[in-house]
């Protein structure tokens, strides 16, 4: 057994018992925690398949971000989960049945699964001398522009929007405007009276 | 293809030690430290009163809105980075579309900034 292949065992096995434990384990950071084990040996993986920029994005935007988003939301939402984990045996046989099924699925299509003849070189990672993240760069900015700023666009509405859905400015609360105090004038903000004595303003 | 898996080794190497540091601490603590527990020991301290209720509570929703916008700029980022590698090829049209791209997403800072997300009042 080669290193890579012994690598791959690695993290094959990683990827499962981290994705087994995220389902599994009682407390939902803990689960947070096992997805983060899962995507960094999904990126290991990655690397083994020769998709190098793939699994730095895996690295930086999932553990780095969707995990943190994750956490985020298992530690907002105010729920019971012991309570949620006594349900869960209710809905325990229509889980196991969705997951023979898949499993079955999975088996009928590994069952017919054919190669045709040099598959071997067409599965192979087109590298050769131009590095992965150059290769990419090279594509997506001239050759697929149109989906380039399609996803930047997506990503200007995701920001309005989770601004619109999230952004509450509370009234209660006093906040600093520096703007108004560098604008604020002595001259307009203080008034001089001259009080004659013996009367009033 | 094993070139680039032989520029990987040291990563692994620094990997494997970084998980058997992790396992020999983890066992340390669990086979040389002297347990003794006591119910006072082991129950919850809370600056030297009873804890007051669970630990789960309502977090402000502002959090999960810093961290969605964290996320948009760091797909941003994620586009920039193989632009920036391979900037000496990219054609004229690469370099503009980059840019485009950049521009939009100004507009959405430029949209949070007036609106105030950054700020945490």
């Amino acid at each position: 057994m080669t290193v890579a292949a012994f690598v791959f065992y690695v993290f094959a096995v990683t990827v499962l018992l981290g994705g087994l434990m995220t389902v599994v384990s009682r407390n939902p950071v803990h689960s947070v925690l096992w997805l983060i084990l899962t995507f960094i040996a999904s990126a290991g993986l990655f690397v083994l398949l020769g998709a190098e920029f793939v699994a730095m994005l895996l690295m930086i935007v999932y553990v780095g971000a969707v995990a943190v988003l994750f956490l985020f939301v298992v530690m907002m939402l105010d729920i019971d989960f012991a309570q949620l984990r006594a349900e869960m045996s209710k809905y325990l046989p229509l889980a196991l049945l969705i997951g023979v099924i898949i499993l079955m699925e999975l088996a009928m299509a590994f069952g017919v699964w054919d190669f045709s003849d040099g598959f071997a070189t067409r599965i192979a990672a087109p590298t050769g001398e131009a590095q992965n993240t150059a290769a990419l760069g090279l594509l997506i900015y001239d050759q697929y522009i149109m989906l380039f700023q399609l996803a930047g666009l997506i990503l200007l509405v995701a920001m309005i929007g989770a601004i619109v859905l999230t952004l509450r400015h509370r009234k209660d609360v006093k906040r600093q405007n520096p703007v108004a105090q560098m604008h604020r004038d002595p001259a307009k903000a203080m008034e001089l009276k001259d009080v004659k004595p013996g009367q009033g303003l | 293809m094993e070139d680039l898996l032989r520029e990987y080794l040291p990563i692994l190497i620094f990997l494997g030690l970084a998980v058997a540091l992790g396992i020999i601490l983890i066992l340390a603590a669990a086979i040389i430290a002297v347990r003794n527990p006591d119910p006072e020991k082991v129950s919850a301290y809370e600056c030297g009163f009873n804890a007051f209720d669970d630990a789960r509570m309502k977090f402000d929703v502002r959090f999960y809105l810093v961290s969605i916008l964290f996320i948009i700029f760091d797909l941003e980022v994620a586009f920039l980075f193989p632009w920036a590698v391979a900037f000496k090829d990219v054609s004229l049209v690469g370099f503009w579309s980059m840019m485009v791209f950049l521009g939009i997403l100004t507009i959405g800072f430029a949209y949070e900034w007036k609106k105030g997300a950054l700020e945490w009042q």
